[in-house]
This record gives C-alpha cells, sequence and structure tokens, in this order.
C-alpha cells in the first residue's frame, strides 16, 4: 500500500518524461437515472497544464459528469480517456490509481486527526505495521513546499480555517500522484480573497504540468482562471469555449438559455464586479427597487448580544445590530463567523449568554421559538432539511408548520384538515411550488421548490419581521429570482428583513445596507451602493475598516 | 521507530484546549500520587488485607478491562456493542463446557475465544451488513446469550479439575505492595495485561489503528482513499468480540472455576462505562477498570471482615453507588466526543 504514495521526485521525473496529449476526457457521455437523462452525449476534454471550467445551474449535469469521470458513476454510453487511454472505471480507486484527483465540495477529512494522518490515509508510509510519522511528515512538507501549499502537518483538521482545509485536500490529492485535479466548487466556501489565493495555487499546479477542471456557477471566477470553459445546460453541452472569445453576459446567456439582466438592481456591473450568475435579476425588479425604502421605525433591536457554539466557543461576542422597518439590511460574511448563531439566538433556537434581542419593541431575549413565531417573526432557516421542513410529513401539514395551532388551522386541540388543504393549496400556487398534490410528502419536492414551500409559509403570515438565513443556497436561478422578488416584495410593504447570505452577491443584490461579520461580531457596516466586492471582502477576512479604506 | 507525541490523534483532539490538557495531565498525576500514597501507608498499616484488596481490584480489573476493549474497538470503527454481557456470558459457557468435557483448560480457552468471535461476527453481520439498529443488534446477543445458556446449564456438570492457577514470575513477585497482586497471577490475567499494552499502542500508532479512527469519524472520507470500510467494520467487530471471548473464558475457568447462570451479572455493561471513562484508549480503560475492581474488592474486604455493622447488601451496593456517582460526575466535567459516525450505518454508494 505504500507503494502507491508518490514521492514528489518521481512525480516530477514522470511530468518531464512522457506527458500524455489528453489527461482526462470524457467522449460522448450519456448517464441517465431512472427516466432522468443527467447527462446526454456529452463530450469534454483536459490537456495539460490547462484548466477546465465547467460551468452550469445547479442540475445542469455538472456533477454527474465529473462523478463519471472519478469513477462513482458508471455511464450508459460513451468512455471515459485518462491519459490518451480510453479506462473503464469500477470505482473511485481505479481513477485515483490513474492519478486523478478530486476535490470534494465537502471535504473528505476527518475532523480530529492530523493534517499529516488525513493526507497519508489510505496510503501511509509504514514501518513494521506502524505509521512512519517522521517520513509522512517530510514527505507532507515537501509537497507542500513544492506547490506553495502552506499548512500546519501537526495542527488537528478541525482546527483549521475552510480555507487550510482545502488545501489539504488539494494535498491529498498531490500526495496520490495526481496529474489531474477535479474540483467541484471548490470556492463555495470561500472569501473573496481565499478564492483568489486558490486561483493562484491552481494556476501554479498547472505550471507544473498538472489539469485542473472545476466546477463552478461563479462568471468571474471562470473569466479570470479558466483555460477552457464547457457550459452545460440540461445535461447537455451547450457551449465550448475560451474566456478570450466570450464574456459574463454571453455565459450567463448560455447557461440559463435566455437572455438575462447581469447587471443586478443598482448595480454598475464594473463598480461591483458583478461577477456571479447568482446576483443576476431580472430587468423588472430594477424599477420596483429604484427608490430606497423610507427608513421607518426599529422592528429589531439586538444590544450586546453574545452566544456560544456547540462546542461552547464563544461565536457572538458583544454583538449589536438594528433593522427598521421597510429595509432590508445584509450580513455579510465567511460561513462560521457566528452567522447562524446569531439566527438562532434570535429566533430562540439558542440560549444566548447575556445581551438583548427586542422585536417589535418587546423584549424577545431568550424568548422560546413559538413566542418569537407569535410575534410576527418569520423565519427561513439556513438549513432546510434540519429546521425549515419535515420531510416526512406532506406538502400540506407543512404550509402551517408555524401556525397549525392556533384558528382557522386548529380548534378545540384538533387540526381542521379542510382548511389546512386549502391553505397549502394557496401556498402552493402563489409561490409557485411544483407538486402534484398538496398530500405528496416534503421530500418528494426539490431543493428549489422546498424553499418555496418554506418561503410561502413564512410570508402567508402576519409578519413584522423576516429573518432570512441563506435563502437561495444550493437552488436554481429561477427559483433564486423568485425568491428574491419577494423579499423585495415584503420589504416595500414593510417588513424589516435581516438577510445573512454566504453569497456576497446576493447580500450586495438585495441590501439596503450591509453589516460585515467576522468572528462574532460586526465589523463595519457598509452602503452597498458605494462599497466594493474588495472592500466588503477585506472585512470579511478581517482587515479593520481603517486599513481596507487605504 | 520514531514515535512522535505531537501526531498522536489523541494529543491533536484535546489540542482545542491546550491548558485544558496539562491540567488533565497535573491532575491525573496528582491524583496518582495521592493513590500511591494511601495504598503505602495501608500496605504499612495491614500487609495482608491490603494485598488481599489489591489483589481483588486486579481481579475484578481483568475481566472488566477485556469487555472494555471489546467495546472501544468496536466504538472507534462507529459501531455500538451493548453485547458485550451476552458476548461474556456465552463465551464463559462455552469455555466452561469445552473445558469440562476435554479435561483441558486451554481448549477451554479457545473455545471461549472462538466463541467471542463468533458473537463478534453475528453483531458485526446485524449492525454492519444489515444495517441493522446497532442497539437492537447488541440487545439480540444479550437476550441469545441469556436464553441459550440457562437452557443448556447443566447443573450437575463441573470443571473435573482445578481452574487455572497463579504463576509467580520470580523476584518480581516479591516486591512489597504489588508482588502479590500483579506478579503471582493465573495466566489469563498477565495475558489481558499483554493485550492492553500492545493494544494500546496498535490504536495509536499503527496503520490498522488511524484507519480504525477514520472509518469511526469519517467513514465516507475513509473510502474515499481506498479503505473498505465494510470489511474493516466487520474485522474489527469481530476480532473485538475475541476481546469479549477471552473475557468469558477468563470468568469461567480462571476467575471462578465453574459456570453459573447469568454469571456475567452485569460486568458486559460495566464494561461499557469503564470503556468511556478510561476515554476509548486502552490504558485509559485499565485504570478505569482498576478503580471500579477496587470498589468490589474493597467491598468484598468489608463484608469479610464486618466492618461496618450494617446489613451486607448495604456494603454490597457499593461498587453500584461508586459507579453512578463517577460515571455521572465523569458525564459532568469530562465532556468526551463520540466518534462522530458511532451508531450510523455506512451503506456503499
Amino acid at each position: 500500500m505504500a507503494g502507491t504514495a508518490a514521492s514528489g521526485a518521481q512525480l516530477e521525473s514522470e511530468a518531464a518524461a512522457a506527458q500524455p496529449e489528453v489527461l482526462i476526457a470524457g467522449r460522448g457521455i450519456t448517464k441517465r437515472f431512472g427516466s432522468v437523462v443527467a447527462n446526454d452525449d456529452v463530450s469534454v476534454e483536459l490537456r495539460p497544464g490547462r484548466i477546465l471550467a465547467l460551468l452550469g445551474e445547479n442540475g445542469a449535469g455538472k456533477s454527474t459528469l465529473v462523478n463519471v469521470l472519478f469513477g462513482l458513476h458508471r455511464p450508459d454510453a460513451g468512455q471515459v480517456v485518462i491519459a490518451d487511454e480510453e479506462v473503464e472505471l469500477s470505482s473511485p480507486h481505479d481513477a485515483i490509481a490513474r492519478g486523478v484527483g478530486m476535490v470534494h465540495q465537502h471535504f473528505q477529512l476527518v475532523p480530529p486527526m492530523s493534517v499529516v494522518r488525513n493526507i497519508v490515509l489510505g496510503a501511509e508510509p509504514r514501518k513494521l505495521g506502524m505509521i512512519d510519522v517522521a517520513q509522512a511528515r517530510r514527505r507532507v512538507l515537501d509537497l507542500a513546499d513544492r506547490f506553495g501549499l502552506h499548512v500546519d502537518p501537526d495542527a488537528a483538521v478541525e482546527d483549521l480555517p475552510v480555507g487550510a482545509q482545502q488545501r489539504v485536500e488539494i494535498l491529498k490529492a498531490l500526495y496520490r500522484d495526481a496529474r489531474v485535479l477535479i474540483a467541484d466548487e471548490p470556492t463555495a466556501v470561500l472569501t473573496p480573497q481565499e478564492t483568489d489565493h486558490l486561483l493562484d495555487v491552481l494556476r501554479g499546479l498547472t505550471d507544473q504540468g498538472v489539469g485542473i477542471v472545476f466546477i463552478t456557477h461563479k462568471l468571474r471566477e471562470v473569466m479570470a482562471a479558466a483555460d477552457d470553459i464547457v457550459v452545460l445546460r440540461e445535461g447537455r453541452v451547450v457551449g465550448t469555449t475560451t474566456p478570450a472569445e466570450t464574456s459574463e453576459a454571453a455565459l450567463a446567456e448560455l447557461m440559463v438559455g435566455r437572455a438575462v439582466d447581469l447587471h443586478g438592481d443598482r448595480f454598475e456591473s464594473g463598480a461591483t464586479g458583478v461577477g456571479s450568475a447568482v446576483s443576476m435579476a431580472t430587468a423588472d425588479d430594477g424599477d420596483a427597487v429604484a427608490e430606497p425604502a423610507d427608513a421607518m421605525e426599529v422592528v429589531l433591536e439586538i444590544e450586546a448580544l453574545c452566544a456560544d457554539d456547540d462546542r461552547g466557543q464563544r461565536a457572538v461576542d458583544e454583538l449589536s445590530l438594528s433593522v427598521r422597518a421597510g429595509e432590508i439590511v445584509g450580513v455579510a460574511g465567511v460561513e462560521g463567523n457566528g452567522q447562524r448563531e446569531l439566527v438562532e439566538a434570535i429566533t430562540g433556537l439558542r440560549h444566548a449568554a447575556s445581551g438583548t434581542v427586542s422585536i417589535s419593541d418587546r423584549d424577545a431575549s431568550g424568548a422560546r421559538p413559538r413566542q418569537v413565531t407569535v410575534i410576527g417573526v418569520g423565519h427561513i432557516p439556513e438549513d432546510r432539511a434540519k429546521h425549515g421542513l419535515i420531510g416526512s410529513y406532506s406538502v400540506a401539514d407543512n404550509s402551517v408548520l408555524n401556525r397549525y395551532f392556533r384558528p382557522p388551522f386548529a380548534a378545540g386541540g384538533m387540526l381542521r384538515r379542510d382548511r389546512i388543504t386549502s391553505h397549502a393549496r394557496d401556498v402552493v400556487a402563489t409561490f409557485d411550488v411544483r407538486t402534484p398534490s398538496v398530500e405528496l410528502t416534503a421530500d418528494s419536492l426539490s431543493g428549489g421548490n422546498k424553499q418555496k414551500l418554506i418561503v410561502g409559509r413564512e410570508f402567508s403570515d402576519d409578519i413584522d419581521l423576516l429573518i432570512a438565513a441563506q435563502p437561495t443556497r444550493g437552488i436554481d436561478i429561477g427559483a433564486i429570482e423568485f425568491i428574491w422578488r419577494r423579499i423585495r416584495e415584503r420589504r416595500d410593504e414593510g417588513t424589516a428583513v435581516l438577510l445573512v447570505s454566504a453569497e456576497l452577491d446576493e447580500v450586495l443584490a438585495l441590501s439596503d445596507r450591509v453589516a460585515v461579520m467576522y468572528e462574532g461580531r460586526i465589523v463595519a457596516t457598509v452602503d452597498p451602493r458605494t462599497a466594493t466586492r474588495e472592500e466588503i471582502g477585506l472585512l470579511m477576512a478581517g482587515a479593520t475598516p481603517a486599513a481596507s479604506s487605504s | 521507530m520514531t514515535l512522535i507525541a505531537g501526531s498522536d490523534p489523541e494529543a491533536s483532539r484535546a489540542k482545542g484546549g491546550a491548558s485544558r490538557w496539562t491540567t488533565r495531565r497535573v491532575w491525573s498525576l496528582a491524583g496518582a500520587a495521592v493513590l500511591v500514597a494511601v495504598v503505602w501507608a495501608f500496605y504499612a498499616w495491614n500487609g495482608a488485607q491490603t494485598t488481599a484488596v489489591l489483589s481483588g481490584t486486579v481481579r475484578a480489573a481483568t475481566l472488566l478491562v477485556l469487555g472494555a476493549m471489546c467495546g472501544m474497538i468496536g466504538e472507534r470503527s462507529g459501531i455500538v456493542n451493548i453485547g458485550i454481557e451476552g458476548q461474556f456470558l456465552m463465551s464463559a459457557f462455552a469455555a466452561f463446557t469445552i473445558a469440562s468435557i476435554s479435561g483441558s483448560l486451554f481448549l477451554g480457552v479457545v473455545a471461549g475465544v472462538s466463541t467471542g468471535l463468533a458473537m463478534g461476527w453475528m453483531l458485526a453481520a446485524m449492525a454492519v451488513g444489515l444495517r441493522t439498529d446497532q442497539i437492537i443488534a447488541g440487545t439480540v446477543l444479550n437476550i441469545a446469550a441469556l436464553g441459550l445458556t440457562s437452557f443448556f446449564y447443566d447443573r450437575g456438570r463441573s470443571l473435573g479439575q482445578l481452574k487455572y492457577q497463579a504463576i509467580e514470575l520470580g523476584p518480581l513477585a516479591d516486591l512489597p505492595v504489588v508482588g502479590t497482586a500483579l506478579f503471582n497471577r493465573p495466566p489469563l490475567t498477565y495475558l489481558a495485561l499483554i493485550l492492553v499494552i500492545v493494544l494500546h499502542v496498535l490504536l495509536l500508532r499503527s496503520v490498522w489503528g488511524m484507519r480504525t479512527t477514520a472509518i469511526g469519524e469519517h467513514p465516507g472520507a475513509a473510502a474515499t482513499v481506498g479503505i473498505d470500510v465494510i470489511r474493516l467494520r466487520y474485522l474489527n467487530v469481530t476480532l473485538a468480540g475475541g476481546l469479549a471471548g477471552l473475557g468469558g473464558a477468563y470468568l469461567a475457568l480462571e476467575a471462578v472455576g465453574t459456570f453459573t447462570r447469568a454469571m456475567s451479572g452485569g460486568r458486559g455493561f460495566l464494561a461499557l462505562a469503564v470503556m468511556i471513562f478510561g476515554r476509548r484508549t486502552p490504558l485509559g480503560a485499565y485504570a478505569a477498570a482498576l478503580f471500579f475492581g477496587f470498589t468490589t474488592a474493597l467491598q468484598n474486604q468489608f463484608q469479610l471482615n464486618d466492618t461496618f455493622d450494617i446489613p451486607a447488601q448495604f456494603v454490597g451496593m457499593l461498587p453500584f453507588v461508586v459507579t453512578i456517582i463517577v460515571v455521572a460526575a465523569a458525564g459532568l466535567f469530562g465532556r468526551m466526543r463520540d466518534p462522530a459516525a458511532l451508531g450510523q450505518p455506512y451503506e456503499v454508494r
């Protein structure tokens, strides 16, 4: 087993010796899941030293394609080519053995184990059955040096920031002699600075002959980093191009299949560097938001709030923030800086250690979730499956989860099925939830439709405050547009909205004010009309406001 | 062989609070020092009785640590084993019966260990292969063992020979305080002590130990680097059953010398407490087992001496009361995280 672990020198000499013409390719790949055709005659090709970007909406078939290339799925038709050879991959190990590495979207790392152990796991250098720690450490440090991927080899992975964990993932692939690196949405969890760093690292890898396939739906990154671009839509290749031959607008049109307004509501694309498909909004939205909402009375007032995370560490630290009626306050920040705990503390899902929360002039500190709901708060939780819906309940039951216990849905302790059903039909119709029947389980809905159901439920009640956490995570652009429009409408009707999102583009597109959160505090509040992505990115990474403005 | 302390997974796990780790160390060392002083003082005061209590401690601890090691291999791999009680009982029965029929204690031990392995494999087949709820799978073992051994129990059968007798380890056995307790023991006790040390090194330093941790923490990640999660879980849970089997053989052929109905008497469950208290490491578990063994030995001595003028049943409660207090206290102060994938069946994609 130790033999499969490649030393750095070996990799270098091989790369210099015989460079294949094609590192990896799919030729006419077709993959069906039941009646759904996830990939339909898809062909892509990666040459040494190049970065291939796979661009497409959710469900376009990007993940299916790379899973076929990595041996996780077997294609129904077509061939996989690795290093100029047609291959049959029966599992990822076949792909790994041929020098294909994958940087998974959800890191495949063992959190309590050290960096070195994670990297060598499965291909350990050994002495008498024991791990040869010294040798493992040396090899890892060599690799890290050679590729400029710096990590503390002895740190436990769980103590590392996300960007460093990702470097461990990359090192893990390189340790296994990867000459092709497949990265599935590698930038989804990174700050803009970390993203830039990652793109530099990937570029550095290509200088050493490694080829890279990366999946994304962010146009900015594609234009900045890719050599070749393949755009997928509905399982088919709809465009093969290069950054020099195309533009963000053209790519967006290819992805979505219709012309889209890249400028969002009120931003010049140049000033904000709008680069994500997510920041698109339809043209008619632009008019609706032209006049900023008038500042009205304060609905949510948070003062010196402190809350701990699940491990007992302080996650929200003396945080103060207020949201007025008729405004959207966006909380920007890299995930894991206390946003989740903040939302949970406001909505009563988590005990605050100290500080006060008042909603509509009523003290809501330490209120239970139901009390918060009854005061008039709508909550779109970040984790749909866990906190948003009960998957095994029907769509109808899910549509009244926040008020099934009150009239008109309950009387004398009994549920009024007829009213629940008719309410559910209303929600489904108004919020465009696509389901054949409201009696089907919530699990049967797609991600976007689940989210629309949640939004519909929370919006159909009379609310003064909306807490929206990652409201559009992982759903397609059509649903994103829809949800954004609904949130704006609510704002214009006078609801106070606290938006928490890891997508900076989303925060910029929706917010009237942007509060940047870092390590449990609001480090700055900026005006999205004047602040640049770069400024906000620096604040998200912990730069002080003074430093970032210079 | 280079062994770098800093790369020990347990050490890096504790890194979250470096100060807590050292505080813990200081407290354990201080506790150990106090313990040694107290034992020495008692030894000076009444050598014979102190030796008896210490010997009783080691005797009780051996069974507990074997069960605890069985449990920890399973749990580190992600499989809860609450069937240790049943594994003990069934193996004790097999060991006793075979030793009685064949007249060979050694064949009895082989039968006990084999039975343990078979029980381990059954647990693996249910929990890993069929993805049954692990608590139910363990309960099945316990109920089956109690039923089968009671049904086939033959009151008339006897071992027909002496149980395993103590072997003196030369001059070591003449050491004061610990001489008799540690170095004048029957063979299976020595074997258990060796296993504690070997397994400790293997779990924390070997390739096998690291892979075992990986499949218990993040089986998906282990699978992506080519580790066969299902196979390793099967292997580990089966082999762990062998340790419980040795425990059963020890109980019947060395500690007691006969088989009686339900003779494991809840020690398989106590072993789980020992495992958790010992933070799922063999040496930690042995320390915990000694502690629990000590309460049992002390209670026996109190009853023999009639130390307290209260009904024997109350004195007999001592180990259980102490267990409740200690486990509760450990739960309050020494929070330890379970392996992340503990109790979750793994499905190959």
